[in-house]
């Protein structure tokens, strides 16, 4: 058993050691992200109450997107090199190796999108409750974005015009964590309580936990044979 | 290693299906037709006319049974899958890429007597009601599936991969629903009920379930001789594909 945990480990710790020499990577989506953010108060005007309705929700969709955006990059290096296929053959259980590698990219996507979050709901006149709700719902949230986005990245492994069918394949997978993602942080400024939003995300993480691993195993092997 | 002769099994074979499909298909289709212009009938002519609604309620003997083949056509589909998935029996992935389109089709008319019948009802061609935005997305999830189906050159790659994302979406479905419905309750509170009157004359309920019956058969009909195109692309270069075509 401590074989699979070693492998995860040193998974985790390469791909983050990749992470580290390419921040460029890294750094994009955390821009994108930003940038989406930012573009929202021009378009439809900046009137406080306005932007503080929408803040929650505009966060969130542009943090799906960010998150998809990265998805592209989740297996395609390894593909190229050949590294996926060793970790296919390899003894351990390739839906560990699997789980190991989302993790390290929630930590290299997810993670930044999340710190920085709060600092762009400033922008959106969002109080300090509301605030931490965001950043909490972002941090259940996002992993279950990262490990759902991973199986539709094995499926499109390695086709053309992968990027745009990898949107249609995931998005709509995405709209339950954008529901009640953004519904914790309203519910909060309604002052309903967001117990019951964040109990729901902590069980969408859970579920996803468990399948995701595995489905995206399976798609790799049916886009590796 | 001899087959059991079990008809079920015999006419899992792509060369054994393709003659039985193509003797039942018009069979499904005069049936369908039938059918169809009987619910018509009791539609346009026997359903009483409601007295709340009018005449515009008549368009439920499309939309309702349109609704119900998009959500059981996807577990159909999904299901076949699935099988193929799991004994790699090439009719069944043969089958699920048949349902699709039709299924897709289904979503997308009752998406749209929708918002026909909304127009008039509610004042509004689209509301975030829940049943409308999860149907939307079954939408999504049909389109999903058969353009990774498109995408993949090679068909078996493409049926499995195709067949992980259908079951995916068919755990979804229903996760999909709740997070709707209760978003929907939650959010902007019940500002359409699209639960009609309990009290529903059973003429209309008849014509509905016979058209439904009709939507049924059509369905059947048409997947069968979808898959008869798929088996002979597939098989194109099988011996009894290249006698059939000689024979013809």
């Amino acid at each position: 058993m401590s074989g699979v945990l070693d492998a995860m480990a040193s998974v985790i710790a390469r791909d983050l050691r990749i992470a580290m020499r390419r921040r460029a990577d890294v750094m994009t989506s955390l821009i994108f992200f930003v940038i989406v953010v930012s573009l929202f108060p021009l378009g439809i005007g900046a009137d406080p109450v306005l932007l503080r309705t929408l803040g929650p929700g505009v966060v969130w969709v542009a943090a799906l997107l960010a998150c998809m955006l990265a998805l592209a990059r989740l297996f395609a290096n390894d593909h190229a090199d050949g590294t996926l296929e060793q970790m296919v053959l390899a003894p351990q259980p390739l839906s560990m190796l699997v789980l190991a590698k989302t993790a390290a990219h929630w930590l290299t996507t997810g993670l930044p999108l999340v710190i920085i979050a709060p600092l762009l709901g400033l922008q959106f006149n969002l109080d300090a409750e509301a605030l931490l709700i965001l950043l909490a719902s972002l941090l259940l949230g996002t992993p279950t974005l990262s490990l759902i986005g991973g199986i539709g990245a094995a499926l499109t492994l390695g086709l053309r015009g992968g990027g745009a069918l990898l949107a249609l394949l995931v998005l709509p997978l995405y709209i339950p964590v954008l529901i009640f993602g953004a519904g914790a942080v309203e519910a909060t400024a309604a002052a309903l309580g967001a117990g019951a939003h964040l109990s729901i995300l902590g069980a969408l993480l859970l579920g996803t936990l468990v399948f995701a691993p595995w489905a995206t195993a399976l798609a790799l092997r049916i886009a590796i044979e | 290693m001899t087959m059991p002769d079990i008809r079920w099994y015999k006419f899992s074979s792509p060369q054994t299906f393709y003659p039985l499909a193509g003797t039942l298909a018009p069979w499904f289709a005069i049936a369908a037709a039938v059918f169809a212009v009987y619910g018509l009938y009791i539609g346009f002519f026997l359903a009483p006319t409601d007295f709340q609604q009018g005449e515009a309620y008549r368009i439920i003997f499309i939309h309702v049974p349109a609704a119900w083949m998009s959500m059981f056509l996807y577990l159909v589909m999904a299901g076949w899958a699935a099988v193929g998935l799991a004994w790699n029996t090439r009719l069944s992935s043969m089958m699920a890429i048949a349902i699709a389109p039709t299924g897709a089709m289904m979503t997308f008319i009752a998406l749209w007597t929708g918002a026909l019948w909304g127009k008039p009802m509610w004042g509004a061609w689209w509301v975030w009601d829940a049943r409308l935005t999860s149907e939307l997305i079954l939408l999504f999830l049909y389109l999903g599936f058969m353009f990774l189906h498109a995408a993949i050159e090679d068909p078996r790659r493409a049926d499995r991969a195709a067949a992980v994302i259908a079951i995916v979406g068919a755990i979804n479905v229903p996760i999909i629903y709740f997070s709707v419905k209760w978003w929907n309750t939650l959010h902007q509170g019940a500002s359409v009920n699209l639960t009609r009157s309990s009290t529903m004359a059973s003429t209309m309920l008849w014509g509905m379930l016979i058209m439904s019956i009709a939507f049924w058969l059509y369905s059947i009909a048409v997947v069968l001789v979808r898959v008869r195109c798929v088996i002979l692309e597939r098989e194109r270069n099988a011996d009894w594909v290249k006698q059939l075509g000689a024979r013809t």
